[in-house]
């Protein structure tokens, strides 16, 4: 086979280096095209350099696929969860001999809001335009469960496993939601903030017994000092 | 016509239809009983350990799926009982090829949510780290993607000139794979004496290095007969499953992350190009990601002209609070688009992050990809897919 070599001259999907990207524009240039897109499916929007979105949770699937289809958000990038209540056992930094302290573990929801425990997002890009958007979801505290994306995006496949298997959400209609990661028979999710993480638990951390004194004062000092 | 037949070329279209034909002859033709067969853990091609499962109709492959998690080490949850100045050597060792271009979007996205950015001397020398460990990355994947194919010679070469690379990292940062040199507000130290001559002249022989390999590989006639019109990756699918950095460039999509958003980085200070092909197939892969390590070495010399003087950090507190927010930031790392979600609640430490690795989604692709190839090709594509396990597992 002879070689057929590709230079700059005849490549014509090579962008000119002139063309690179000097400006400061914010990346979201459409929002209000994908808010009208979406209509009554969205819940909340919220808008600071990227787009976040929250969608319904029983339209979640038609919104990724209108954004899909109608706004031209090919490019799938991630889909993961977030567990909004603060871990109970905080930084796990904890003397096993002291008392547990008490701790705050109101949920509070991030950006575009939230009613439940739980969040699955996902983050899609339009390859054109090098616009993106992040959609949120609610998925039910009980019963975390949402349709499967993997028929919209064919990459959502594995990331539905992993969030499966590290938050328990169950995806309806994937077609394999076998372990990633972990071993079929492992309990519990990992990265729900009520699992321990068990390295902590079992030895004090080391970094609170010897904390080294910092120059010029305490640590709430230094902390103010910009 | 339909939008993919409009987006393919002729060429990528008629391997796309052959794979698809292959596909359905498959038991009708060869009525050989079925046979599993295992690659890996360990196998050459497989950077680190990852097993993929093939059932086999004959020499095809009926259906093929990567089995991950032999290194999965917990970095979401890891970082979340870490100080945000540490989580920069967890994730250090997600792509340990490219460890530096691992540290900067988790910085950068920490800098966004504290409103600080780096004083410009340091965005320079981050910048000018970052295609050095892209250089050093690509280079053992040149290399390497010989040995797998039975040419040993160009690992050797490979292995000499990334020396020269990683002794330059080490130079600087003091850490051969694992700098963990880059800080929120800007860097650890300044360049070393002497570092910016020295610099040059090693680029000056990883040209060297690109030409030798052009001829050794890319023109030699098995090279090319092994990986062209092999494992084509259309580019629509190529989006669906998040294909990104060279891969994605390959399926002829125009996108790079240095180019295509402003982060607070020296990329747009140089003349460069963004290279894609057309044909999508594993030859391409590989052909892109030679032309990008020759576009690097030209950044690096660049940007090395240019350094600004100035401060290499920018005033930020000694105890590290990052306020309350959410930020998204990618780059494009030698293997894709590698991102940080981090949420965080005005605490020491992240309250969660998300971490975006490349290998992830471009391995997610290898099942589709894998379908109706012979035997021999699984290798080639794989290699041609280019993952590190660390970076799918994390």
């Amino acid at each position: 086979m002879p070689v057929r070599p590709l230079n700059e001259e005849e490549n014509p999907l090579s962008s000119a280096p002139e063309q690179s990207a000097t400006s400061t524009q914010p990346r979201i240039t459409s929002a209000a095209e994908v808010i009208a897109a979406l209509g009554d499916r969205l819940v909340d929007s919220f808008h600071k350099e990227d787009l976040w979105l929250r969608v319904r949770t029983d339209a979640w699937k038609s919104s990724m696929r209108t954004l899909r289809d109608t706004l031209g958000f090919h490019y799938f990038c991630f889909l993961s969860a977030i567990d909004w209540m603060p871990s109970p056992f905080g930084r796990g930094e904890d003397d096993p001999t002291e008392p547990t302290p008490v701790r705050d573990t109101t949920i509070r929801s991030g950006y575009a809001g939230g009613d439940t425990r739980m969040q699955v997002f996902a983050r899609v890009m339009n390859p054109v335009t090098h616009v993106g958007v992040i959609v949120k979801v609610d998925v039910d505290d009980t019963r975390p469960s949402l349709e499967s994306l993997h028929d919209v995006y064919a990459g959502a496949n594995w990331h539905e496993r992993e969030t499966h298997e590290m938050f328990g959400i169950t995806f309806d209609g994937h077609p394999d939601l076998r372990n990633m990661y972990l071993p079929m028979d492992f309990e519990g999710h990992p990265l729900r903030k009520d699992f321990p993480l068990l390295a902590r638990m079992i030895k004090p951390w080391p970094g609170i017994v010897d904390v080294e004194p910092l120059p010029g004062g305490g640590a709430e000092e230094s902390a103010d000092e910009s | 016509m339909s939008l993919t037949d409009r987006l393919l070329g002729d060429r990528q279209r008629l391997a796309y239809i052959a794979s698809q034909a292959a596909d359905s002859r498959l038991n009708v033709e060869l009525e050989t009983e079925g046979m599993t067969l295992n690659i890996g853990p360990q196998h050459p091609a497989t950077h680190g350990t990852l097993r993929i499962i093939a059932r086999l109709d004959g020499e095809q492959v009926v259906w093929a799926e990567p089995s991950c998690g032999y290194m999965h080490r917990g970095y979401e949850k890891l970082a979340e009982v870490r100080t945000y100045p540490q989580v920069t050597s967890l994730v250090n060792r997600i792509d340990w090829l490219g460890s530096f271009a691992n540290e900067v979007p988790f910085i950068l996205a920490a800098e966004k949510l504290m409103g600080v950015e780096a004083p410009a001397r340091s965005q320079h020398i981050r910048t000018i780290l970052f295609e050095l460990s892209r250089i050093a990355n690509v280079s053992l994947f040149l290399g390497d993607l010989g040995v797998q194919m039975g040419a040993i010679t160009p690992v050797f070469f490979a292995f000499r000139d990334r020396e020269y690379v990683l002794n330059l990292i080490e130079g600087a940062t003091g850490g051969r794979f694992h700098p963990n040199f880059d800080r929120i507000g800007g860097l650890k130290d300044d360049l070393p004496k002497g570092w910016i001559a020295e610099t040059k002249a090693v680029m000056k022989k990883l040209r060297t290095f690109c030409d030798q390999i052009d001829d050794l590989l890319f023109g030699n006639e098995i090279f090319q007969a092994r990986m062209r019109g092999i494992g084509v990756i259309p580019r629509d699918v190529a989006l669906q499953y998040g294909l990104s950095g060279a891969n994605l460039r390959a399926s002829g999509v125009d996108w790079d992350l240095r180019r295509d958003q402003s982060l607070p980085m020296a990329w747009n200070k140089a003349d460069w190009k963004v290279w894609t092909h057309p044909d999508g197939d594993s030859f391409a892969r590989c052909w892109v990601r030679l032309q990008e390590t020759r576009e690097s070495t030209k950044i690096v010399d660049q940007l090395l002209d240019t350094i600004p003087s100035g401060p290499i950090m920018a005033k930020v507190p000694k105890i590290i609070k990052v306020p309350e927010g959410e930020a998204w930031v990618s780059t494009e790392n030698p293997l894709g688009e590698m991102g940080y979600y981090v949420v965080s609640r005005g605490e020491l430490g992240p309250f969660r992050v998300k971490i975006r690795s490349a290998s992830f989604n471009n391995m997610s692709v290898a099942p589709w990809a894998l379908r109706g190839v012979y035997v021999p090709d699984i290798v080639t594509i794989l290699a041609s897919l280019y993952f590190i396990l660390g970076d799918i597992d994390r």
